[in-house]
């Protein structure tokens, strides 16, 4: 085993579009726009570049495959560049690239960059499942779609904990209050209002017991950040953020074909906390981690991620959610940018929009949400469903 | 001695009360008014489907490498040319090496098929037959046959060891009979006049088959244990039987009233009816009306006691039906109307054939592998182990999940994914004996849906891809019937 990544790379600048239904924007104006902001924000000019990934996932309905896209639409001078693509984990995966471009000293300065035009399918919802399955798992899956992979995870967390329905879905009403009341906080959010308990449980279903606010919006938008060699990057700010750990996992398929998951947590989650937690010299996450950006892309998908990283106990995180635990003003306020629930969607931006709010937090700009003093913060990225799936882990701090 | 070895039925779940029919389009033709109701095939069967659930049915507990061939009777073939006995055969995990043949075009077709299989077994160019009949059939909106017309499906295993019932001969006449017909474009039958048709064809053909049967056979009406023939005009059924000489306790129900007319397999699940009800020693008779009648007779043995009970034949199937209320949704099953499926509907990927053939045990057979070091089934078929204490390398042998139980594990209902019949319900099932899996569950409300259901596996239409032409079957959970 290596020594990880802790400590050798850093974010020297982010940027990150509005996301939302940019009916009158394209891939390419996206890009343009979280690219500029991450650069202006880094002090740097594309010339300082020496090498960029593109996370995208969905672009063979967008701008079309390959790292093109990227290089042409920013005019990057014949760099490196590198389209990378891991599901949702997508924007995460692109960060990857960088931040190992950079550990390995083959690097200085870095862009990675996340960005997807979901509002041209002509419908809601992800693009069509059976479109990006591959030849086979098209005519042998069933006909899933994202809400109801996940849904088939809330009835079997209910099941075992020996929640009804009724119950189960109230709890996890309270997982989309919490997103929004932040959400509607922050102007780059897709979906800026309160809503209630009530609200939520009276929404149509989308895929049982999941109901339309159980689930994240779907939405257009760009993120970006600037990495570069953690003892250069101090020369361009006074605070960058360094990278305490960055951890991806990957289904080795036994979810689905053995016999021995039980369907209440993410197998890969755990195992690649293990990992990231290690890295970092983390040993007792629900005290050493200040703040989280889970991947909430649906309300059973956070709650089962507080178990799933070793913040609540098993079946327990019923009791953090009720107690406030994750609130804005709780002990390790989650989703404080109103996560995927209310910011929104683009899938592989997200991983890079988890980053930006945790970025802005811990230097201390976050305006109206701001946490007070975080020094730790963990970004959770998945992507796939809950019986196979990616999950990225960064953990980033000053 | 040669005969019938086994037996199996399917009628689809959905019953529709002619009433619903006639009072969405009885203002057309009042005189279709016809009482009882129809079986209708769901969105994801066609005959193709069907005539495999019959199928296993009559191969249950029968060693699926012992059939010797397959023919397949149907009007309603899903294609002009693409054997469908084919289809069937490799669904089935039979053996390659068989013979096979689909007859079509009447529906007498099932008759015929039972008459050349006993042919090939008596010349000993097989020892058995497997026989699948099967029709999804469509009448015009309005028209009378849209009320008598049925789905369903029959099988029989014909073969020489463990007859239940002896074949002890056959008479068939032969009439390029009018009455009704389809055309290569036709969705729909077309038909002469009712009364032709009755008078014409239904009411001397089948007396002259049956009548003749018992003269070549030297017997007499009161040899016969059970007469049975297709109901199609009902009032005339008893009268025939009456004038042939049968008493009302010889004639077999023609379950008009309770299924409707399913052509080609109609005749198949009236003598499965019958060998339902019989005792060893009776002589039994069933006539198909198509193109003339064929009438066939056998003879029960003392076989019959070590099935009755123990298949899954019509009279089990009748029992287990659930209420389609809606005439509506009967048309957009059978494709009558085209409901909005929206932008999400219509993004069709390709269907890659070459890959179907390449792995059609695994695709059409839903055969996984079982790992030889650590017995783990598994699918789809892996050469690595997927038990992460084992992990072998092509240590696996073919493992077939299509006639295996399973209960629920997981579950949800849809209404964001597409499917023609919302909300799609669909499940992680673990197998009994061990593997699991993701598939469609389908014949089922999303309100009856719970952790640890029972389910089986029952052949479908996975996907319709009309431009490509191609119909993507594959396996769909249901609950157990």
């Amino acid at each position: 085993m290596g020594d990880g990544i802790k400590d050798k790379a850093a974010i020297i600048g982010m940027g990150c579009t509005e996301f939302g239904e940019h009916w009158d924007k394209g891939s390419e104006d996206l890009i343009v726009e979280a690219f500029t902001e991450a650069i202006e924000d880094a002090g740097i000019e594309k010339k300082d570049i020496q090498a960029a990934w593109y996370g995208s996932c969905y672009d063979e309905f967008n701008v079309g495959k390959s790292a093109l896209p990227l290089s042409r639409t920013l005019k990057l001078p014949f760099i490196p560049v590198t389209r990378v693509e891991n599901l949702c984990a997508s924007g995460s995966e692109a960060l990857r690239g960088a931040v190992y471009g950079i550990a390995s000293g083959a690097y200085d300065i870095a862009l990675a960059l996340g960005a997807e035009k979901l509002k041209d399918t002509g419908y809601g919802g992800l693009p069509e499942m059976s479109m990006s399955l591959g030849t086979k798992n098209r005519v042998i899956f069933p006909g899933i779609s994202a809400p109801g992979a996940f849904a088939m995870m809330a009835n079997r967390y209910f099941s075992k904990y020996g929640m009804t329905t009724e119950e189960g879905t109230r709890v996890l009403a309270k997982i989309s209050v919490n997103s929004h009341k932040n959400g509607a906080k922050n102007p780059k959010a897709h979906l800026q209002r309160i809503i209630t308990e009530e609200d939520v449980l009276k929404a149509p279903i989308i895929a049982s017991p999941l109901g339309l606010l159980d689930c994240c919006g779907v939405s257009d938008g760009a993120a970006a950040a600037i990495v570069c060699r953690a003892d250069m990057a101090k020369d361009f700010r006074p605070d960058p953020v360094l990278i305490k750990a960055l951890q991806i996992g990957i289904s080795s398929g036994e979810e689905l074909g053995y016999t021995e998951w039980d369907g209440t947590y993410v197998e890969t989650t755990g195992r690649t906390a293990a990992r990231a937690y290690e890295e970092a010299g983390i040993r007792n996450p629900r005290e050493e981690i200040d703040m989280m950006e889970l991947h909430d892309c649906f309300s059973i998908t956070e709650l089962i991620t507080y178990e799933d990283l070793g913040i609540s106990p098993r079946g327990k995180a019923r009791n953090d959610i009720e107690d406030g635990l994750f609130a804005i003003e709780g002990k390790i306020p989650s989703q404080p940018d109103g996560g995927l629930k209310c910011f929104g969607h683009p899938i592989g931006a997200s991983g890079l929009r988890m980053l930006y709010e945790m970025y802005k937090q811990l230097q201390g700009g976050a305006g109206e949400r701001q946490i007070n003093d975080p020094r730790i913060g963990l970004t959770h990225n998945l992507g796939g469903f809950p019986q196979m799936n990616i999950t990225s882990l960064v953990i980033a701090g000053l | 001695m040669k005969g019938i070895v086994s037996y199996g039925g399917y009628l689809p779940l959905s019953r529709i009360d002619r009433e619903i029919i006639f009072k969405g389009m009885g203002w057309l033709h009042q005189a279709t008014y016809m009482k009882g109701e129809r079986c209708v095939a769901n969105f994801d069967e066609d005959s193709v489907t069907m005539a495999v659930a019959s199928a296993m049915n009559c191969l249950e507990g029968y060693d699926r490498d012992l059939v010797g061939g397959l023919y397949l009777a149907t009007t309603t073939s899903p294609f002009k040319e693409r054997s469908c006995a084919d289809i069937i055969g490799t669904t089935l995990d039979l053996k390659s090496q068989i013979r096979t043949a689909d007859f079509t075009d009447s529906t007498s077709a099932a008759t015929s098929a039972l008459i050349a299989a006993i042919d090939s077994i008596s010349a000993g160019s097989a020892n058995n037959i497997l026989l699948c009949a099967s029709d999804v059939r469509v009448g015009k909106p309005g028209s009378s046959q849209e009320l008598s017309f049925s789905d369903g499906a029959a099988s029989l295993l014909l073969g020489n060891e463990g007859v239940i019932a002896s074949w002890e001969g056959h008479y068939c006449v032969s009439y390029d009979f009018p009455d009704h017909w389809r055309t290569e474009d036709d969705k729909a039958d077309r038909a002469w006049e009712d009364r032709f048709g009755r008078e014409e064809g239904y009411r001397k053909f089948i007396p002259e088959a049956i009548s003749g049967l018992l003269s070549k056979c030297s017997l007499q009406p009161k040899d016969i244990a059970k007469v049975t023939f297709p109901g199609i005009y009902p009032r005339y059924h008893a009268s025939i039987c009456k004038g042939l000489g049968f008493e009302p306790g010889q004639i077999q129900d023609h379950l008009m009233t309770a299924m409707g007319n399913t052509g080609t397999p109609y005749p198949l699940m009236l003598l499965i009816s019958a060998l339902e009800d019989s005792r060893p020693g009776d002589k039994v008779i069933v006539a198909s009306f198509g193109n003339g009648s064929d009438a066939l007779l056998f003879q029960v043995t003392e076989e019959i006691e070590k099935v009755k009970g123990q298949k899954r034949g019509v009279r089990r199937y009748l029992g287990s039906k659930r209420e389609l209320n809606s005439y509506e949704r009967y048309l957009a099953f059978r494709n009558l109307i085209s409901p909005e499926g929206g932008i999400r509907g219509e993004a069709i990927p390709y269907t890659a054939l070459s890959l179907i053939w390449r792995d059609r045990r695994e695709i059409l057979a839903l055969c996984g592998t079982q790992c030889k070091k650590c017995g783990t089934p598994q699918y789809p078929a892996q050469r690595v182990c997927v038990n992460p204490d084992c992990g072998a390398v092509d240590h696996m042998e073919p493992y077939r999940f299509s006639d295996k139980r399973g209960e629920v594990f997981s579950f949800t209902g849809d209404l964001l994914a597409f499917t023609p019949n919302p909300p799609g319900i669909y499940a992680v099932i673990d197998f009994d004996g061990g593997g699991r899996y993701w598939f469609d569950v389908t014949d089922c409300d999303i309100e009856s849906m719970h952790i640890g259901m029972p389910v089986e596996m029952s052949l479908r239409r996975r996907y319709i891809d009309e431009r490509g032409g191609i119909v993507g079957y594959f396996w769909k959970a249901v609950p157990v019937r």
